[in-house]
């Protein structure tokens, strides 16, 4: 397994270079957004209004942490379930987002997306959190901070482990592996 | 009659609910050591190995295991013999869940209303189930369950012409179906029989039962070591990346039925399993 670190913000060769199942560690700034944060950003894209940050060569990451405890940086961060940010994904794919963060399989509608745009998805470890608020530096709510746990965070990030789920050739990680692991016709 | 008094039952709700978010249940640990041995493909072996350094960092430094804290699910067995003094039982739990998700540095993930998703601010309230058994017994059991896994679970009202074959199949493409999204490696819960209502809460029920615990009927105990054998043939593997080891244990729960239906309902929990119990 190729082993490939990453600092953000993306170039399109660094982007264009990742392969379904690529181990990447990311460093460097990653920003938090879920389901509440993405119907903001969409509204105010929708309305002609700035973003909380330019999404250009950046990439998303769908958490919703757990309070810190006091002298902690973050909680527990593990990603969530990206499937239900699939229809938020292309209007911030065409403002320059490259990549994005969670668990679970997108929509063919975001798969073809990314193809589109030149971005990828990747996966870290549902379940994992513990292990991935380790490799978070510093945290900083930059918007909403009403939404509590789905504020979004300018995270940063040092050998933040993920997997390559979706390149930008429009493979996808979940179909391959089926196919290769399988004992029984789909 | 037995006396128990609602601050007892406050004071045990609280320190568990924190104390399963930090340790997952007894033996989840060794069982993901066991299946890593099984593993062949290089993606599911990466990220078995996650896990069983998640589960150490969470319980030495009492960092939630998974952020999803989940809502809480307490399976209450009441002793009909039981008096509960000084306050309602319902209160009591859901002012132990309160404390225990405040004081843990626990999410809360609760919304007071579907549609105007205002947070209750402290997890509450707990999904409460209450039976009554005999004796001067109270025992609550615990689980923080988590809406990755639990929005990829399903229902169907099947017929009795679909038969062993139709319940089969339904676990199956509900496993094809969601599997992936449930972060695999799962525990299933499969409840069969009852009515609308009672299936899913069989399927639930089955989350509580042990780690590879066969049901007592013998049938059901062979139909759930089939099951897992043709869920892991499915080729998911750990976070859907293809693998070997995609369901970690199987568990059926049944009731008896109309003579015109044959219910069926999957309840799905991640390798995250976060249950614990009180005896009081």
């Amino acid at each position: 397994m190729r082993i490939i670190k990453i600092t953000t913000p993306l170039n399109d060769d660094v982007v264009k270079s990742l392969r379904v199942g690529d181990k990447v560690e990311i460093n460097g700034v990653i920003y938090t957004a879920r389901d509440a944060a993405h119907k903001r950003f969409i509204d105010a894209i929708n309305k002609g209004e700035k973003l909380p940050f330019d999404p250009k060569g950046q990439i998303i990451y769908y958490v919703g942490p757990t309070p810190p405890r006091p002298g902690m940086i973050i909680g527990s961060a593990g990603p969530t379930s990206s499937y239900r940010m699939d229809v938020f994904l292309e209007p911030l794919l065409k403002l320059g987002l490259k990549g994005t963060i969670g668990k679970g399989y997108r929509s063919q509608a975001a798969i073809d997306a990314m193809v589109k745009y030149g971005a990828v998805y990747f996966v870290a470890v549902g379940g994992a959190g513990a292990l991935i608020s380790k490799r978070i530096k510093k945290a900083e709510i930059i918007a909403y901070e009403d939404l509590g746990t789905e504020a979004v965070n300018k995270l940063e990030v040092e050998s933040f482990p993920v997997i390559v789920a979706n390149d930008t050739l429009g493979n996808d990680i979940f179909k391959l592996g089926v196919q290769r692991y399988s004992r029984v016709k789909y | 009659m037995r006396i128990i008094n609602v601050k007892d039952i406050e004071e045990a709700v609280s320190k568990v609910c924190m104390e399963i978010n930090y340790n997952l249940r007894e033996g989840m640990e060794k069982i993901i050591e066991e299946v890593l041995q099984k593993e062949e493909s290089e993606s599911g072996k990466e990220v078995l190995r996650q896990i069983l350094e998640n589960i150490a960092i969470a319980r030495d430094e009492k960092i939630p295991a998974c952020q999803d804290t989940g809502v809480c699910i307490a399976y209450v067995e009441l002793g009909q013999d039981v008096r509960i003094e000084g306050g309602f039982l319902y209160d009591a739990i859901n002012k132990g869940v309160a404390n225990g998700y405040v004081k843990g540095y626990l999410r809360k993930s609760v919304v007071r209303d579907p549609f105007n998703r205002i947070n209750t601010k402290d997890n509450t309230p707990a999904m409460i189930h209450v039976e009554l058994i005999p004796g001067d017994k109270l025992r609550i059991k615990l689980m923080a369950k988590g809406a990755g896994s639990e929005n990829m679970c399903k229902l169907a009202m099947l017929t009795p012409a679909d038969g062993l074959e139709g319940v089969k199949r339904f676990v199956i493409d509900t496993v094809k179906e969601g599997g992936i999204n449930a972060c695999p490696p799962l525990i299933i819960g499969v409840g069969i029989g009852g009515t609308f209502d009672m299936v899913g809460w069989l399927a639930k029920k089955a989350l509580f039962r042990g780690m590879n615990v066969r049901n007592k009927d013998e049938f059901y105990a062979k139909l759930e070591l089939e099951l897992i054998k043709e869920i892991n043939d499915l080729g998911i593997g750990p976070m859907g990346f293809g693998g070997r080891v995609t369901a970690l244990d199987v568990r059926i729960e049944v009731a008896p039925c109309h003579i015109a239906s044959l219910p069926v309902a999957v309840n799905f929990e991640c390798h995250a399993h976060r249950v614990g119990e009180i005896i009081l």
